[in-house]
């Protein structure tokens, strides 16, 4: 196996707070790794990290073995169009209809004709289960679980190699969170990409993952196929995955 | 001790917000010129920047000329001097008036709406999107803004020109007892080219001053609905002020004899 994404003692701090402190972790192709961690242990900082939304204080992150730690500008654009990206509150672009949202990368990103754009914007939308008349609708007129569907379909849109889910299930009822689950896992598997993911929640975490890595006050402490997370031995991941309030994990009341 | 921490804090937060200012716009400007240039959010922009401001900016120039004439009539009446109302109003229109009320009322329009409008994608993630989707966010958001303020400011300066001193024509003609014909005639001798280039050139720089400061204001704001109210209400007051400094300096620069 070939490591897709690297990062090797990356630090990142805010300020007096240290947030990611020495992170080091490996993603293999084709697999799927979900970190996760308590909130404000730093998950979203990590991901925006390897996306070069935040750089890096130290440490190198290298995708497909290139250094792209402080890659900016023009230079990055070929690594960025690696890249698919589901938000935790969707991020669609309200100005725009829906099937613009979903169509956004390849009108803009790869300067596609917006007639063609469209037909693959409503393609990527029946992978996610959502009508051809949803395409016309603005993100406002949605539910929470059809928006995260969108910004699903404008994450495969693009046929990235790599996609992230940022706490994909955040806001929805179990049911709608499962469906997502299982849209996630694949959809995935289809377009035969790598995916990082960020969550809390264990049953996504269980179900769009074959290895988890948990992240405590900003160091992986914990990293294995997902079959071992039950046998994990670390007393870390036992509370967290349990959501016991007693164990070595003290919750910080101020971020 | 703590006065002057409190002192030393101020300044260098002030020397940081300007250091950040700076970066902004050079990070903007170096956007300006290299492509890909977004002419379809250009146009789009140019709409709601120029044509959207064309009735607060139309009726403000109309009131503010009559105002004008009005005060030049009673305060040239104590020295006899009533004759010389137009040609002050087309003076005090197209250098100063038309381009600063122009500006304020544009940028209480337009900067509150930059700043709300892409402070709202800043917290929503919308713009961390943009990057994930290979689009850089200053050329695909501030580049099509200043591009449009820039051209349609000088734009709707020459309307509120226009209005201004038919706005003055009207209240002379019909309430000080001056003759339509000779009015515009001593308008139209007295103004001279650079009277009116020196406030399209303001009004340039004006537009640029309001996209930038919405554009800035709405990039830094956080913190969800409170910090994207702080960014609308700093963008309109930071523009205003800047507007005002900027007419001062161009002013002495422009009519520097």
């Amino acid at each position: 196996m070939t490591a897709k994404i690297q990062l090797i003692g990356v630090k990142k701090s805010f300020g007096s707070k240290q947030v990611l402190n020495g992170i080091d972790l490996t993603i293999e192709k084709g697999s799927s790794l979900v970190v996760i961690g308590g909130s404000g242990t730093g998950k979203s900082v990590m991901i925006k990290c390897v996306l070069g939304i935040i750089t890096p204080d130290e440490g190198t992150i290298l995708v497909d073995g290139q250094d792209v730690t402080h890659l900016r500008g023009s230079a990055r654009e070929p690594v960025m169009k690696k890249f698919g990206m589901l938000f935790q509150g969707g991020a669609l672009f309200d100005s725009l209809p829906v099937w613009e949202n979903v169509a956004f990368g390849l009108i803009q990103g790869r300067g596609m004709k917006r007639s063609i754009a469209r037909d693959v914007a409503i393609r990527s939308l029946a992978k996610v289960g959502l009508p051809e008349d949803v395409a016309f609708l603005s993100p406002a007129e949605l539910s929470g679980g059809m928006q995260k569907r969108v910004g699903l379909a404008r994450a495969i849109a693009v046929d990235p190699e790599i996609i992230f889910f940022d706490e994909p299930t955040t806001g929805l009822d179990p049911i709608m969170a499962d469906i997502i689950n299982s849209l996630i896992a694949s959809t995935v598997k289809d377009v035969g990409a790598t995916a990082l993911s960020i969550t809390h929640d264990m049953a996504s975490a269980r179900k769009i993952s074959d290895h988890i890595a948990m992240l405590y006050a900003g160091k992986i402490i914990w990293t294995g196929p997902t079959s071992q997370i039950d046998n994990s031995g670390n007393p870390y991941v036992d509370q967290f995955i349990h959501g016991r309030a007693e164990g070595p994990i003290k919750m910080a009341v101020k971020a | 001790m703590n006065f002057l921490a409190g002192i030393g804090r101020a300044v260098l937060s002030l020397l940081a917000e300007i250091g950040r200012l700076a970066s902004f716009t050079a990070r903007s400007i170096a956007a300006l010129v290299s492509p890909p240039i977004y002419s379809r959010l250009i146009g789009q922009q140019i709409m709601r920047i120029g044509y959207f401001s064309l009735p607060v900016v139309g009726l403000t120039a109309f009131f503010t000329g009559g105002a004008l004439a009005l005060q030049i009539y009673l305060g040239g009446n104590r020295y006899g001097a009533e004759a010389i109302v137009p040609q002050i109003v087309v003076l005090g229109i197209t250098r100063e008036l038309g381009p600063v009320i122009a500006g304020l009322m544009v940028a209480g329009r337009v900067a509150a709406a930059i700043a709300a409008e892409i402070g709202t994608m800043k917290v929503t993630e919308q713009i961390d999107a943009l990057t994930t989707l290979a689009t850089n966010p200053i050329k695909y958001l501030v580049v099509p803004r200043l591009v449009a303020a820039v051209v349609t400011m000088p734009i709707l300066v020459a309307i509120a020109d226009s209005i201004g001193v038919f706005g003055g024509y009207v209240v002379a003609t019909q309430s000080l007892g001056f003759t339509g014909s000779i009015y515009l005639k001593n308008t139209m001798d007295f103004a001279t080219r650079q009277d009116i280039t020196s406030g399209l050139i303001k009004a340039a720089v004006f537009g640029f001053v309001i996209a930038l400061m919405g554009c800035y204001n709405g990039f830094n704001s956080k913190g969800g609905a409170q910090g994207v109210g702080r960014a609308t209400t700093s963008a309109v007051v930071s523009a205003s002020i800047l507007i005002l400094a900027a007419n001062y300096i161009l002013t002495s620069v422009l009519f520097n004899k």
